[in-house]
């Protein structure tokens, strides 16, 4: 059994992502942390940017943890203190990539301070929030984003508190980017963490995500894959949608997609603007002049480009050859799945809201990598969603068959 | 320059381009000063949310390279105690000034008080010991504040300077040195190859390099008990590792450490025990008791934590009496109490806070001694 783990911590595709020597890690079975942080390593991958340059900031409880399993330069903070550490990494270095990878506990409980004044400067960090509603660690407490009438260890008759719904928070407090995703899926949350990596300003993704020791078992709710399953039946993509109504019911409608994306300046960039209108050309920051400096991030975002094409073109040479192993076992010739942009999603899915769609989506995860097949069909009368999640993780291995049958349901989509 | 400035320039001169903090009376002055100041010296300054976000920026800015500082007093302070204790966990070389004002709670804001002695060392929770040095002029808080950046390198742990409100709002003449003339212990960053790379060496030594973001080693810190990798290991076994190296780089530098000021004690009858403005105060007493023909000497600790115990030590049992004033119910009378293990009186000359002594008082205490 030894050398087997040995083996699979050297020949995991996610060794040099992930510390395959603090392997297995602490999360539960069923739990949507590890969904996450492979998302979030294939991200990591896939954008090209250098992992040198990349810190991971955490703060306390379980998703707190993911510091210490990255295999980058990464830090593990005190409860609620992850962004002010992150603030501190990314104006002491500005050429650093600054990731915060925390609960809703952390981020928006003891931290909330943090959160709304890291958007409310535009910050440049990526936060990323596993919201499970519960404060797991710690076995199970009502969390700020606990939905009403949901059962907690300290709420045993019910949660009678109102909870935050994160993305209007982070709206209002002034973030530039903001998505939510729940754990199933995985390649959006890829998507949207690249995305993220790409762009300037505080960006904040927010992932819904089962705690099965707790927060499903105290509700009755089932196990990880019940949840699953009813992510995919309870989730309404909607690009765009005003954060004002996001709000999450016990058990209602969840709503995700990529709520707000703007440029506006960021912090380091209002420093220099208000420093160069004092200092003059002269202006520096550690030994820098803004050109210097933009010279360099213009130098890197190059390097970045091209590190992206070249594994976005591996990756397309490896997808060709499974497609094309795949696509005879099916009857007829898949249509492609439909690629609309944030802003036309929403409309290209009321269009089809009159026409039937059948859909089938394969997850399949084996050890550390997602690939997500998708493929999109149009048929007559009635929408039918087949997924098969499948996932074989060190210490858990999960199967699932879900499927899935409605009539109305207009938003119904694997990808965007 | 007053005080708050002169902190300002002794960070400045120090290499710090870091600054993070949140305005609280009578501390707010430093935090200006570094705010105008950075945009001329190529530094950063960013006024935080809370006293909680500041300590945690430091933190972070520390492990991305730079040398960093905060300023607050005792509210803030207390805010800032658990992220100190991570600071002392993850081995962060950091600098916080402490410019006391009366408390408890928020006390009297605009008065001057000693009351966070016990807390500088004792605030967070768990063992570390810490670096606290304590200035009693301007000139001081600048000369201090270039040596606490000095040892919070050296020794990786972050340095508090106790100054208050008095000496943060006392102006004098402060001669700033050229650059050249002043001693500055650089970051010294790690550089050679990966697999070496450790974030911690538990040896209860000083000198050990950082890691910082950024240069390529993937560096791991936490505040849980951790390996020389930065690790979590969570056993009895490691916290004695990790809490005793905490103590003891500390502990036994003392010597190299502490820096006190003496005035006569050799041969002295009576010893007065003052640091700060209070050691000032102390200098009136002292000189009109000599007047007297009371052997008085005076010693004045600029460091404060570690505790000069080998010096009372020594002292004890050839002096009558150890006089000790400050301006807190009596805190590090305590300590010194302790060192002089019964073989020489020890008289604690208190005051609540919010003014400084009264040098009649203290006389009065000396001439008690002394009969």
């Amino acid at each position: 059994m030894s050398t087997d783990i040995k083996k699979f911590k050297s020949e995991s595709p996610m060794s040099g992502v992930l510390r395959m020597d603090r392997m297995p890690h602490i999360w539960c079975p069923g739990c949507g942390i590890g969904s996450e942080v492979n998302a979030f390593a294939e991200a990591v991958k896939r954008s090209g940017i250098d992992p040198k340059k990349l810190v991971v900031v955490s703060g306390i409880g379980c998703t707190g943890r993911v510091a210490g399993y990255v295999d980058f330069d990464s830090i593990h903070t005190t409860h609620g203190r992850a962004i002010p550490v992150a603030t501190g990494v990314k104006l002491a270095n500005p050429e650093l990539t600054v990731v915060v990878f925390s609960g809703e506990g952390d981020l928006t409980g003891i931290g909330g301070n943090h959160l709304i004044h890291a958007a409310r400067r535009n910050m440049d960090l990526i936060v990323i929030c596993n919201n499970n509603f519960t404060y797991g660690m710690t076995g199970g407490q009502v969390t700020p984003t606990t939905p009403s009438t949901a059962i907690a260890s300290t709420t045993p008759y019910g949660n009678y508190e109102y909870p935050f719904s994160l993305p209007f928070l982070v709206d209002a407090a002034g973030g530039t980017y903001i998505a939510r995703w729940t754990s199933m899926h995985a390649r959006n949350v890829t998507q949207s963490i690249e995305e993220a990596l790409q762009r300037k300003g505080f960006s904040f993704i927010e992932i819904i995500s089962p705690c099965t020791t707790l927060y499903l078992r105290r509700n009755r709710l089932g196990d990880g894959v019940d949840m699953l399953q009813d992510y995919q039946e309870k989730t309404i993509l909607k690009h765009g949608a005003d954060t004002r109504e996001t709000a999450i019911d016990f058990q209602g409608k969840i709503v995700i997609g990529k709520f707000v994306d703007k440029d506006k300046p960021t912090y380091l960039e209002a420093v220099d603007k208000c420093c160069i209108k004092l200092v003059g050309d002269d202006y520096q920051l550690y030994g820098k002049t803004i050109p210097e400096r933009e010279a360099e991030a213009k130098a890197e975002k190059e390097r970045v480009a091209a590190r992206r094409a070249a594994v976005l073109a591996t990756e397309e040479k490896k997808a060709v050859t499974k497609v094309s192993a795949k696509i005879p076992v099916k009857k007829a010739p898949a249509k492609v799945t439909k690629k609309a942009k944030p802003k036309t999603a929403i409309k290209a899915v009321a269009k089809k809201a009159t026409a039937k769609t059948t859909v089938k989506a394969v997850a399949k995860k084996v050890a550390a990598k997602t690939t997500v097949k998708a493929v999109a069909k149009k048929a007559a009368a009635k929408t039918t969603v087949k997924a098969v999640a499948k996932k074989v993780a060190p210490k858990t291995s999960v199967k699932a068959v879900a499927k899935k049958a409605t009539a109305k349901a207009p938003v119904k989509k694997t990808r965007k | 320059m007053d005080g708050d400035h002169a902190l300002a320039e002794g960070a400045l001169a120090a290499g710090c381009r870091f600054f993070a903090g949140y305005p609280i009376t009578p501390s707010t002055e430093t935090a200006e000063r570094f705010a105008e100041r950075a945009p001329e010296v190529g530094a950063l300054f960013i006024q935080m949310e809370d006293e909680l976000a500041s300590i945690a920026a430091l933190i972070g800015a520390a492990w991305a390279g730079q040398k960093c500082m905060t300023v607050t007093c005792g509210p803030g302070f207390s805010l800032m105690t658990e992220n100190i204790g991570l600071a002392a966990m993850t081995e962060t070389p950091l600098v916080i000034a402490n410019v006391q004002r009366g408390g408890p709670s928020t006390g009297l804001p605009t008065l001057t008080a000693q009351q966070d002695m016990m807390q500088a060392k004792y605030g967070p929770h768990g063992d570390n010991a810490m670096i606290a040095l304590c200035p009693d002029s301007p000139q001081e808080c600048f000369d201090l504040t270039v040596e606490a950046f000095n040892l919070s390198e050296f020794y990786r742990v972050p340095v508090i300077i106790l100054t208050d409100e008095t000496v943060g709002h006392m102006h004098e003449k402060v001669v700033i040195p050229p650059a050249d003339q002043i001693k500055v212990v650089p970051r010294n960053n790690y550089s050679g190859p990966k697999e070496d790379c450790r974030p911690y060496k538990f040896d209860s030594k000083g000198g050990h390099p950082m890691v910082r973001a950024g240069d390529g080693y993937n560096f791991h810190i936490t505040g849980l008990v951790h390996n020389e990798m930065g690790y979590p290991v969570m056993t009895a076994d490691q916290g004695k590792i990790v809490v005793t190296h905490l103590m003891e780089k500390i502990n036994s530098n003392a010597d190299d450490i502490i820096r006190l000021e003496e005035d006569q004690v050799e041969g002295a009858d009576i010893v007065v025990v003052s640091y700060g403005i209070t050691s000032r105060i102390a200098v009136k007493a002292i000189q009109d008791a000599r007047k007297e023909g009371i052997k008085v000497g005076s010693l004045r600790l600029i460091t404060i934590w570690p505790f000069c115990e080998k010096r009372i030590s020594e002292l004890s049992g050839k002096v009558k009496a150890f006089v000790v004033p400050e301006i807190n119910y009596g805190q590090m009378v305590r300590e010194v109490e302790r060192c002089a293990h019964g073989r020489s009186e020890v008289i604690s000359v208190n005051h609540c806070g919010g003014a400084v002594h009264d040098p009649e008082v203290i006389l009065d205490a000396i001439r008690k001694a002394n009969k």
